[in-house]
């Protein structure tokens, strides 16, 4: 797999901590929403650090990807990504990445996507890829975030879940709720997986991305409301919360 | 030629510390999973050791906790690019299980409680090289991290290090496992950098 030249073309932030890099990459070979790329700084000594981000965007004709970055408090790639980066500054990518967190558009059974906080990203790009197939595989999302200000796409969001019932979109608070949110803030439990996924005997595709405790929490309760484990797929970033 | 990222100076790791190509220190244990965490309760769990349909050896919790363990202080190295060094484990040596089958089959692939497989070269998980490891730390080893019991062989990348194993099944040919079926590399050495099968 080759190192490839992006070149980053916009900039948007998506929260206080989070922010879009849209990377236009000559030579491309496309992608599949779910999947991730690998991206390589270099510094002047030669010193170079790589790490993983997952792809935002839908798969495009046009050359383009978009990956959308948590900036970590320790982290040595994130805050370059998310406060140094300039438009027009070039990185090295490599990709696409991962066969197994994917959704495709010939997928058309009902999809449950439950993301916490960025692990919404993955998720993304299967929403939009959904969107621009036009496929009427039915979608919800479960989004777990912390408060209202760290919902990542929140316009896009409400604009494609307003368009029909291809996509319903539930959301979670664990610290903080919006004005009058019926629910408390709260982790996800059983009773809101019950009532904002499918019934199970839809056998619906699920998809979980998340921290470490909110994947393992998320698909206990999936299993625990009837959902089969063969047909949930993860993907966790992050440590356990329990040991150092 | 890299292109070098304009005002990156980098977070070098720790003095001392060598780590393979591509990767960076962490003090953590990130959790990497295909799919729910199973949990196995332990009068269920079984350890076998099969040929494909002739199964050599089995062991249940019971007989698999009176085999000698051994105390394995290792480094682990993620191909999501993290390491972790100086892990302190126990478990029981692959050699000491294989010691209780005869077989001249040279490839292995593990399973898993979830369906997880993974390929192994035998001679890559004998002569001191690999595990069944019940503790961490100290420990029992939880689930996510693939309690009650997992494959240890921290020489190659960690998800050859199959979690919630279950068996062996000796093989005449080598056999891609789950991730080496999705692209990942058929060996993974992590000094030669081989994650993926492209390269």
């Amino acid at each position: 797999m080759t190192w490839r030249t992006a070149t980053v073309v916009e900039l948007h932030d998506e929260t206080a901590s989070a922010r879009t890099l849209v990377l236009a990459i000559n030579d491309w070979p496309g992608h599949v929403a779910g999947q991730h790329v690998d991206v390589r700084l270099t510094a002047a000594d030669g010193y170079s650090a790589v790490r993983s981000y997952s792809i935002a965007s839908a798969p495009s004709s046009d050359r383009r990807i978009e990956i959308s970055v948590e900036r970590l408090p320790n982290g040595e790639v994130s805050p370059y990504l998310t406060q140094q980066v300039m438009v027009g500054d070039e990185l090295e990518v490599r990709g696409p990445i991962g066969r197994w967190f994917v959704w495709r558009p010939e997928q058309a059974m009902p999809i449950q996507l439950v993301a916490g906080g960025s692990g919404i990203v993955p998720l993304m790009a299967m929403i939009r890829s959904h969107a621009s197939a036009d496929s009427t595989a039915p979608f919800r999302l479960l989004y777990s975030v912390r408060e209202p200000g760290a919902t990542f796409y929140r316009d896009e969001l409400r604009a494609l879940s307003s368009r029909g019932d291809s996509l319903v979109v539930t959301y979670a608070y664990t610290r903080v709720t919006p004005k009058d949110w019926p629910r408390p803030a709260g982790r996800i439990d059983r009773e809101l997986i019950a009532s904002s996924m499918w019934p199970s005997n839809l056998r619906p595709s699920t998809y979980v991305c998340g921290p470490t405790s909110f994947v393992e929490n998320a698909t206990k309760f999936l299993i625990d409301t009837g959902h089969d484990r063969d047909r949930i797929r993860t993907e966790r970033f992050g440590a356990t919360g329990e040991r150092k | 030629m890299a292109i070098i990222s304009r005002g990156f100076s980098g977070r070098r790791s720790a003095a001392g510390a060598e780590l393979p190509p591509g990767q960076y220190l962490t003090t953590d244990f990130p959790v990497l999973s295909a799919g729910p965490t199973p949990h196995i309760p332990l009068d269920r769990w079984e350890f076998t050791i099969d040929e494909g349909g002739n199964t050599l050896k089995r062991w249940d919790w019971k007989s698999f906790c009176e085999l000698p363990t051994e105390s394995i202080t290792v480094d682990l190295h993620c191909v999501t690019r993290w390491s972790k060094l100086g892990t302190i484990w126990e478990g029981v040596s692959l050699d000491v299980l294989l010691a209780a089958v005869k077989t001249d089959l040279p490839y292995a692939l593990f399973h898993s409680y979830g369906d997880y497989t993974t390929n192994l070269p035998l001679k890559d998980v004998v002569n001191k090289q690999a595990w069944i490891a019940f503790k961490y730390d100290g420990a029992d080893l939880e689930p996510e991290h693939g309690g009650p019991a997992r494959l240890l062989v921290p020489h190659l990348y960690l998800w050859k290090s199959a979690k919630w194993v279950k068996g062996m099944t000796l093989m005449p040919h080598d056999k891609p496992g789950f991730w080496e079926n999705l692209g990942y590399h058929m060996y993974g050495d992590p000094w030669k950098e081989q994650r993926y099968s492209e390269e």
